[in-house]
């Protein structure tokens, strides 16, 4: 048994068997269940560690031979996977509260699966190839056979197309780089290569258009997988590359690049947030402020980028999930999520409501929620560099919190004397539920992530240094 | 020197087909100028690549035009509006506008080819003339079909420089992977909309 026919074969054929073979409401407790058990295995079994049953040895190998080339999934890999498979897990239970599209569990199990490859693949350039499949495989998602594309997922997908070439290129240039540093012209070429194809991939300031316009042409449930999903990898692999390449580890410009262009995305994506009309709209750009945040903190000169980034990274996926499971739940009754739809619904959709209050406020780095500990940590290392940008990032959280205040008021408006009546299912609620408490517990125990994030430096042992 | 011609004769081709499907209204003839656009750089990419792997992306790519004819074919309803001319609106524009790509393309390939010798001039023109009209193509379009072939372009041009760096089986595979799941999503999106909301109820 190898790692990579665990982490990556195993899930793509559970996918395939439930896309096929099963019915929905099985296919969120199949799809779940492998997941958890997957996490669970990433977190209690070691990788290249020989463990003994009685008579039996048992040994995950961490490579397995594909065409040439390997897919490698080492020790120091386990608690990455048992982060990705853990937060899979919540999408798929959640997917059965959100009422979300047809096949979300196969075909989540499915891009999970493939993004896990771009991780293994070596050499780790050719992760650009599996992003954009996995990019591909979410469309269906986001447009159900019964409706119309609109504009947003043809712009995602030319922008993820356009990514694949770039990231390509310049790793190829990167290795002629490293070869000759002093050829400054391949250096500035390489650089400008990279930095486009990861600002098509990140969704930069201004090629994250997509985002609010397929918030408001798709499934909340689904664009938030997607908002989770791909950010997360792409991430890791953004990461992988600064481990890799000295010259881009040391390069001042290039940290300065990835500074300001998370400002940026911070700034206007909460000032956006704060002048819309539309909660998804208001997701969408909450997300992008997120990403900002994640190319900010890359850019941020400390040896605790990868601890500050996974301190990020896993409260994100709890916060989206819990915002984009309520955004589905109240787009059942106001399909268009304006807030001339909504107004008023706090009373019959109390918990949604609340849910979604929280997760968005924990975004914008309110005390005591998940969001908090990662925000402080970020606060405390840019104000050391640089005033100018902490204040440039408080104007985004400050533009997400108006955000918030605006939607808590909108829900809560009612010219009606209605009753107070809980509408959500049990199942909805539950979820919501240990959602909000998870946020909590974030929040108020932050130290209940070191397990997770405590051996991740080691998987960038350079970066780290 | 006879390989030299032939591959000058793929560029010329690569010019033609691209400039038919920038300009052209009729998804036929579009779809039969992506056809001999996968020919010439079968050709281009194979002064690089064993034939064999060539032979990969070249089926790879009929099949893609295989599945968006047959989806195309299927919406009929379409048909007439678009088979009025042989033109697409602002026709000279694009004529125009793939003249400066071609001669972007002119330009670069020397500087290319003396920053990486060894490509060759033709594989270095093939692939940027196939890029700028995909970029081209992406620019003036919002039609699914348009958008896929734009991809598509701009994916063939790619390939034929990066076969020129690169000769892994797995990068080929999932190239071919990428380029037939691009058609398959070109398809899909066209038959999005058309078909009817079904419950698990009504099935």
């Amino acid at each position: 048994m190898s790692a990579p026919l665990l982490w990556i074969a195993l899930p793509f054929f559970v996918g395939l068997f439930i896309m096929f073979l099963l019915r929905e409401r099985f296919a969120v407790w199949v799809g779940g269940g492998t997941s958890v058990f997957l996490a669970l295995l990433a977190l209690f079994i070691p990788i290249d560690t020989a463990l003994l049953f009685g008579s039996t040895s048992l040994k995950i190998a961490p490579s397995v031979q594909f065409f040439g080339r390997s897919f490698e999934l080492n020790a120091a890999d386990g608690p990455l996977l048992a982060i990705i498979y853990g937060l899979a897990a919540l999408w798929f239970f959640g997917a059965e509260a959100s009422g979300a599209a047809n096949h979300f569990v196969s075909l989540g199990l499915m891009i999970v699966s493939l993004l896990t490859a771009s991780i293994a693949v070596e050499p780790f350039l050719y992760a650009a190839l599996l992003l954009e499949m996995a990019a591909m495989l979410v469309i269906p998602l986001l447009v159900p056979p019964y409706q119309k594309p609109g504009r947003g997922v043809v712009r995602f997908i030319i922008y993820q197309t356009f990514a694949m070439p770039f990231i390509l290129f310049s790793g190829w240039m990167l290795a002629g780089v490293e070869a000759s540093p002093g050829d400054l012209g391949t250096v500035t070429l390489a650089g400008v290569m990279v930095s486009l194809g990861f600002a098509f991939l990140f969704g930069v300031f201004p090629l994250y258009n997509w985002i609010p316009m397929l918030m408001e042409e798709a499934s909340p449930y689904a664009v938030g997988f997607l908002l989770w999903a791909l950010p997360t990898f792409i991430t890791i692999f953004a990461l992988g590359f600064l481990d890799r390449y000295t010259w881009l580890r040391t390069s001042p410009q290039l940290s300065n690049a990835m500074l300001f262009a998370g400002i940026i995305m911070v700034a206007s994506g909460g000032i956006f947030a704060a002048l819309q009309r539309h909660i998804g709209r208001i997701f969408g750009y909450a997300a992008i402020t997120e990403a900002g945040l994640i190319l900010l903190a890359m850019g941020l000169n400390t040896a605790q980028v990868v601890p500050i980034i996974f301190l990020l990274l896993i409260p994100r996926g709890l916060q989206l999930t819990v915002w984009a499971l309520a955004l589905s739940i109240i787009k059942r009754k106001a399909y268009s999520l304006q807030f001339s739809d909504i107004q008023g619904l706090a009373r019959q959709y109390p918990v949604a409501v609340a849910a979604l209050v929280l997760a968005h406020l924990s975004m914008t780095g309110f005390p005591l929620l998940a969001g908090f500990p990662p925000r402080l940590a970020i606060w405390q290392e840019l104000a050391g560099q640089s005033l100018l940008a902490a204040f440039w990032v408080f104007m985004g959280m400050l533009g997400l919190l108006i955000a918030a205040t605006r939607t808590l008021a909108v829900f809560v408006m009612t010219d009606e004397v209605s009753a107070w009546k809980l509408t959500e299912s049990w199942v909805q609620m539950s979820m919501l539920g240990l959602g909000v408490i998870g946020l909590f517990i974030m929040g108020f125990f932050p130290q209940v992530l070191q397990p997770f994030i405590e051996n991740l430096p080691a998987l960038f042992e350079r970066l780290s240094q | 020197m006879t390989v030299e011609i032939i591959s000058w004769v793929a560029v010329g081709l690569i010019l033609a087909a691209a400039t038919i499907i920038l300009i052209t209204r009729d998804w036929r003839i579009s779809l039969g100028a992506l056809a001999v656009l996968y020919l010439a750089a079968f050709w281009l990419v194979t002064r690089h690549l064993p034939i064999a792997m060539g032979t990969v992306k070249l089926i790879a790519g009929w099949m893609v035009v295989a599945i968006l004819g047959m989806t195309r074919l299927s919406l009929t309803t379409l048909d007439k509006q678009e088979e009025e001319s042989f033109w697409a609106r602002g026709g000279w524009f694009r004529v125009v506008l793939m003249i400066i790509v071609a001669l972007i393309a002119a330009g670069s390939s020397f500087r290319m080819e003396a920053a990486i010798p060894g490509l060759g001039l033709p594989v270095i023109a093939g692939s940027l003339l196939l890029i700028g009209a995909g970029v081209v193509h992406l620019g003036v379009t919002s039609d699914l079909l348009r958008v896929t072939l734009g991809l598509l372009t701009l994916l063939i041009g790619f390939e034929i420089l990066y076969a020129a760096l690169e000769s892994a089986i797995l990068v080929t595979g999932l190239l071919a992977v990428v380029n037939l799941g691009l058609g398959i999503l070109g398809s899909y999106l066209m038959l999005a909309g058309s078909a009817p909301l079904e419950s698990e109820e009504e099935l």
